[in-house]
């Protein structure tokens, strides 16, 4: 017979999955690349309120966050219903605020320490009484930038 | 004796699997997220050199009170309405023809009781201490609004782009070095047309 003729009908030849791994492996890298784990827990509750004008933070080794809320039901007991504020894994007080920013500021490279933005995550039912005294800790140290960090959406949703 | 071909070859079909369930981990645990808020500068606290004289109409003074009630220049109004109060007294433009601060670009009523131009508007925000955050926010967010959308304006009348997307592309890392330089200018001019000034005193307890 001629050699055009040998094919057997019927058997497709397998889909080789030999690089299957690689691909697999591929996606893994990136996802372990881009993750980042969460370096404190929150011990606030922190529903933040929405805005549409919102600008992203882009950069976030310029960051230095401050979380303010309610405790949660676990640290109600020890901290009151009152909102609190959390600097890394404490409860601080008002007047504690610029020591904390005085300290982060000194840990990030000499060339960020001017350019940092304080990102103030508060609970969208806390009083704007605290939030003044930390505005007022943070101009005492020149931090002036911050940025109200909320989600995006409708604000006036908030209002209900 | 018996011989032996080679090590045996380790059967590697089930790293796929064990690829899968690493990879399924990360997928869960992932947040690319990158948080986003209103962007504010405060006062730096030790109080300008020389003082400066404001005129009284060149201030627009908003008031919140601990029920989130908002009174902008003495007259109670609703937080919807108050886009509109800021952009109109913005873009007032009040000074007649000829004088310095003449603002040729603006499109308000040029109401001489009001303010003379945007540079001169400066808004005022006031809070009371126990006025909500989310109550603040949203005004933050409407006053941040109207400036937005006066610059997004004037962004379409001179590049025929809004001025929002003209910063986000500037405020991106990805974006390429000369492209940033001339957005740089772009942007720069359209904030001095409208410079941000929302100044926020200290709050009252009563």
């Amino acid at each position: 017979m001629s050699k055009f003729a040998k094919k057997k009908d019927g058997e497709t030849p397998a889909v080789s999955t030999a690089s299957l791994p690689d691909i697999v492996f591929m996606l893994l890298f990136f996802f372990m690349t881009v993750t980042v784990m969460k370096d404190s827990s929150l011990k606030v509750e922190n529903v933040l309120p929405n805005a549409n004008e919102v600008k992203k933070l882009e950069k976030k080794d310029r960051v230095i966050y401050i979380y303010v809320g309610k405790p949660t039901k676990e640290y109600e007991r020890v901290y009151g219903k009152e909102p609190q504020i959390q600097l890394n894994d404490k409860f601080a007080r008002p007047s504690e605020v610029g020591d904390y920013i005085l300290m982060e500021r000194a840990k990030k490279p000499q060339e960020l320490q001017n350019v940092l933005t304080t990102a103030l995550k508060v609970d969208k039912n806390a009083n704007m009484g605290l939030i003044s005294d930390i505005k007022q800790e943070l101009r005492k140290v020149n931090a002036l930038k911050v940025n109200y960090t909320t989600y995006e959406g409708d604000a006036f949703r908030n209002l209900q | 004796m018996a011989r032996r071909a080679g090590a045996p070859e380790v059967n590697a079909g089930s790293m796929a699997d064990i690829a899968f369930l690493l990879l399924i981990f990360f997928l869960v645990t992932t947040t690319i997220e990158t948080d986003a808020g209103l962007d504010r500068m405060l006062p730096p606290i030790e109080p300008p050199e020389e003082d400066v004289v404001i005129k009284q109409k060149n201030i627009f003074q908003v008031n919140i009170n601990k029920n989130g009630q908002l009174l902008a220049d003495d007259e109670l109004i609703e937080i919807t309405q108050l886009r509109d109060k800021a952009m109109a007294f913005l873009d007032n433009g009040g000074a007649p023809q000829g004088s310095p601060d003449y603002c040729s670009y603006c499109q308000g009523t040029r109401d001489a009781s009001s303010s003379d131009s945007p540079s001169k508007a400066i808004i005022s925000l006031k809070n009371d201490r126990e006025t909500k955050y989310s109550t603040y926010i949203t005004v933050q967010n409407e006053l941040v609004g109207a400036y937005n959308d006066l610059r997004d304006r004037e962004a379409q009348r001179l590049y025929g782009k809004d001025f929002v997307d003209m910063e986000a592309e500037y405020l991106n890392p990805e974006t390429s070095d000369e492209v940033k330089e001339e957005l740089k200018e772009k942007v720069k001019r359209i904030q001095d047309l409208f410079p941000q000034k929302l100044s926020e005193a200290e709050t009252t307890s009563n």
